[in-house]
């Protein structure tokens, strides 16, 4: 395969062409050196959230669930929504490590590793709400088929069943691909450090790998064959979860335009999320060379497609439930739009629709401070289009007799603040401890990287380029 | 105390470590190791060496090199055949398991959907595919293909390791290749424009002179955290966890059941007694049972007349009345020739009874009659009354009547 770059005439991926040597000294800088001042400012703030979630959860499992806003007819809230929430976030680092391998976009070496881990952050941040708002999360055993003394399974027809094994496939291989990347790099940092204790747990944790050729043949098949599997597992979480809401029969819930709109709204977020800290990370370990402006405004077209893809849902949305004629279905959505919850609908659509729309300008695009802002936007948007769909579909249901209000209680806001804590806190000790960037990948698309011979066994160099 | 353990434990590990490299490598050579500066000399020479007949040799760079496969006379990896082969062992096993849980073994009616049925498998069986096929990939391509983790590699830790994985690109010909001569694979190293050729040694643990495994330091951080653990989970259980009440699964409730004692009433017993005289909603009894003349003469028909009243009591008399009776109370019901015929509600008996008098005999029986007070209430029996009192008008119509019906 030729990776000539005359197919290929796009600025370089890695900025002032820095050397191999070069390369490493930079990924390997923050896990080599000291935390800063304003490393600790931030694992402060985040580890306090995180307390103060820790806290708040206690507080569930000691008085119940009975301390959430939660009540009928809204049975699902804050738990559901930072569930579907968390988990679209993870869409995005699988979206740019398989997907765009296999578009074979080179641009995403820089961003891969971090979206990665960003991945198994958020998805493990989302399994929590499903597991606590069961109730009684010590008995979480019984979602999976295991067997047991009832003699009973798992009823294999409901959604809910179809999210406990895709979620839990989902962390599995997000998990399996990020290790597996690591592996080649944590052998150059065994390598590089002087430290005989970071040498023995690189040493252990690169498993001994030697960057033979005979390893690498098989490494890229193993990454290209998970980079395969990624892509259509990805596409079915966010479509499973999806099913949780569509295969009910509540209006709102119940439509066949939710699987693709859902996995337009997990990607969007999951950019808009990883945007959001990667511009604060590049700056802070002194990447810009190797995540570059051109990777944000990369990040910044996929949002404004992306938006626009849920914009159109949402649109679509009201189209059928005039088109079907359906009074139940036109009531939620009028309900939706101008109802006592009107506010949350307005910030959705502005946050996801109509501030992506300035991306459309390239000094917009290029930007920090503006895509900085228009990205927590987007975060901000896509948290409200969750509580949307879940709270105004379920406040006011059939029978007004029973509608009611949903407001959030201390410990519901507690957990929100508790889930971000618990995100930045992996997060963070992520930056400090394992390369960033994939180093190896980096490596391989600086230029002069590859050779521009292709010798065959005892044949002579053929030339090109 | 504990801390200056910590740090003898730590100054061990990093001593220990140190020494590690030069200490325990034998006088048997692994094989002779080549660094080339460019891709493009190094894509070469490994071409070189191919040609030249060697096998046992491998080409070491900080990141996959395109066209290196060819260049090595490699073919292709096979680590797709055990993907593959795991991923239709994945999508088996799920679409079984489903099957057979969901309509053998536990078939259950849900929403009166089939036990089985494969658009509602299709989500599982998809995540049980990439599951196994991802889980495959990775553990067959580090253990199965790349036999890792090999910790030991006469490689690793040597200065040729070093700097194949930050910049320099190396190349190995094993010792116990059937070509290896030291002079002549040292000669073809430095024509091909190596610019540093090393000798790698096995480590004695690799021949099998030192064990690490019995090494006294191991054992000893082995045994340390076993006794740790031990003392943890001690303190943890005995101490911290002692009094506190497990969850109970709300069996123990602070109630007092129907049947269980309490001291807190003088008869110690959990359950209340109602009050003497307590009747039971919808429960009055009938006050004449068994007296057909006594005050029957003082019940009187609480219902007023009404349409409504009188297709109630019609509707009730021709279920429970009209059997014996007859639709129009002449006493020749459907059960005539199997049960006594009854008399006619016509004669002149019971069209001098007061109301309550029928009441009487319809709540508590008469003769071969049985008491209607189960299946008929209260209020129905009143209007089954009316009813009767107006077949037996249109029975015994006088003149009066008929002028006025028109």
């Amino acid at each position: 395969m030729s990776f000539d770059s005359t197919y290929t005439r796009e600025l370089p991926l890695v900025e002032a062409k820095k050397s191999f040597k070069e390369i490493d000294e930079v990924i390997a800088l923050p896990t080599e050196t000291k935390p800063t001042k304003g490393w600790w400012i931030a694992f402060s703030i985040s580890s306090t959230a995180l307390l103060i979630g820790a806290f708040c959860l206690s507080l569930t499992f000691y008085y119940g669930i009975g301390m959430w806003g939660n009540n009928n007819p809204v049975g699902w809230a804050f738990d559901i929504i930072n569930f579907v929430f968390w988990i679209g976030i993870g869409h995005a680092g699988t979206l740019i490590s398989a997907i765009l391998f296999l578009f074979r976009q080179k641009w995403r070496t820089g961003i891969a590793r971090f979206a990665e881990a960003m991945t198994i952050f958020a998805v493990m941040t989302a399994g929590i709400f499903p597991i606590i708002h069961t109730g009684r999360p010590w008995l979480a055993g019984y979602l999976l088929p295991l067997p047991n003394q009832n003699g009973v399974w798992v009823n294999f027809s409901s959604p809910l069943l179809w999210d406990v094994f895709a979620v839990s496939t989902y962390f599995t291989i997000s998990f399996l691909f990020w290790g597996l990347g690591l592996v080649p790099d944590l052998a150059t940092l065994r390598d590089k450090t002087t430290s005989k204790i970071k040498k023995t747990i690189y040493s252990v944790l690169s498993l001994g790998w030697t960057n033979s050729n005979r390893n690498w043949s098989n490494y890229e098949r193993a990454y290209l064959i998970l980079a395969g599997i990624s892509t259509p597992l990805v596409l079915s979480v966010h479509t499973i979860v999806s099913f949780d809401f569509a295969v009910s029969v509540l209006p709102g819930w119940h439509t066949t335009i939710f699987p693709p709109y859902f996995v337009a709204g997990a990607i969007f977020s999951g950019f808009g999320m990883v945007s959001t800290v990667l511009i604060l990370v590049r700056k802070v370990f002194n990447m810009e060379h190797i995540i570059t402006i051109g990777h944000l405004e990369k990040m910044n077209k996929i949002l404004l497609a992306t938006g626009m893809m849920v914009g159109y849902a949402y649109g679509m949305e009201f189209f059928i439930a005039w088109y079907s004629g359906n009074t139940f279905e036109q009531f939620v959505f009028i309900n939706r739009a101008f109802g006592p919850y009107a506010w949350t609908y307005w910030t959705m659509v502005s946050c996801n629709v109509i501030f992506p729309q300035l991306f459309w300008f390239k000094k917009v695009r290029r930007s920090i401070p503006i895509t900085m802002v228009l990205v927590i936007l987007v975060n901000v948007g896509m948290w409200f289009e969750r509580f949307v769909i879940i709270v105004t579909s379920l406040h006011r249901d059939f029978l007004p007799s029973s509608w009611a209000m949903y407001y959030p209680t201390l410990v519901d806001l507690g957990l929100l603040l508790g889930s971000f804590g618990f995100f930045f806190t992996f997060l963070l000790l992520f930056l400090k401890t394992l390369p960033l960037v994939s180093i190896s990948e980096i490596k391989a698309v600086v230029e002069g990287a590859q050779p521009t011979i292709h010798p065959l066994p005892g044949g002579n160099g053929q030339h090109h380029d | 105390m504990v801390s200056i353990m910590i740090k003898k434990l730590i100054n061990s590990l990093k001593e220990y470590d140190s020494k590690a490299d030069t200490e325990h490598r034998s006088k048997k050579l692994f094989g002779l190791a080549a660094l080339y500066n460019t891709p493009n000399e190094i894509i070469t020479a490994a071409a070189d060496v191919a040609g030249k007949g060697y096998e046992k040799f491998d080409v070491y760079t900080p990141y996959p090199m395109h066209g290196m496969d060819d260049a090595m006379g490699m073919k292709s990896s096979k680590v797709g055949y055990v993907s593959f082969a795991l991923g239709l062992t994945g999508m088996c096993l799920a679409l079984l398991m489903i099957w057979w849980m969901s309509s053998v073994n536990y078939p259950n009616i849900i929403g009166g959907k089939p036990f089985f049925a494969l658009p509602a498998s299709i989500p599982i069986t998809f995540e049980g595919t990439v599951l196994l096929t991802g889980i495959a990939t990775v553990l067959g391509v580090l253990i199965l293909f790349n036999q890792l983790p090999k910790i030991n590699s006469p490689l690793n830790d040597t200065d040729f390791m070093k700097r194949v994985t930050s910049d320099k690109f190396g190349l190995v010909i094993n010792a116990d290749d059937e070509k290896f001569i030291d002079a002549d694979v040292r000669k073809l190293f430095l024509s091909g424009g190596a610019f540093e050729v090393q000798e790698i040694y096995y480590r004695e643990t690799n021949l099998g002179i030192k064990t690490p495994i019995f090494d006294g330091k191991f054992i000893s951080i082995i045994f340390a955290t076993a006794i740790l653990t031990a003392i943890i989970t001690y303190v943890t259980l005995n101490i911290v966890l002692y009094d506190v009440v497990p969850f109970d699964w709300m069996w123990n409730q602070a109630k007092i059941n129907s049947q269980s004692k309490s001291d807190f009433f003088p008869n110690k017993a959990g359950m209340r007694e109602p009050v003497n005289g307590t009747v039971a909603r919808g429960f009055l009894p009938y006050e004449y049972k068994g007296m057909p003349d006594s005050s029957v003469k003082l019940l009187s028909n609480p219902l007023a007349v009404s349409r409504k009243v009188l297709e109630r009591g019609q509707e009730r008399f021709n279920i429970y009345c009209s059997p014996c009776h007859g639709y129009f109370g002449e006493g020749d019901g459907r059960m005539r020739d199997q049960f006594p015929k009854p008399p006619s509600l016509h004669n002149q008996k019971v069209l001098n009874w007061p109301d309550g008098n029928i009441f009487h005999v319809i709540t508590n029986g008469q003769n071969v009659m049985p008491s209607y007070a189960e299946q008929v209430p209260v209020d129905d029996r009143w209007a089954i009354i009316h009813y009767i009192r107006a077949l037996q008008r249109s029975k015994n119509a006088s003149d009066e009547d008929l002028t006025k019906s028109k």
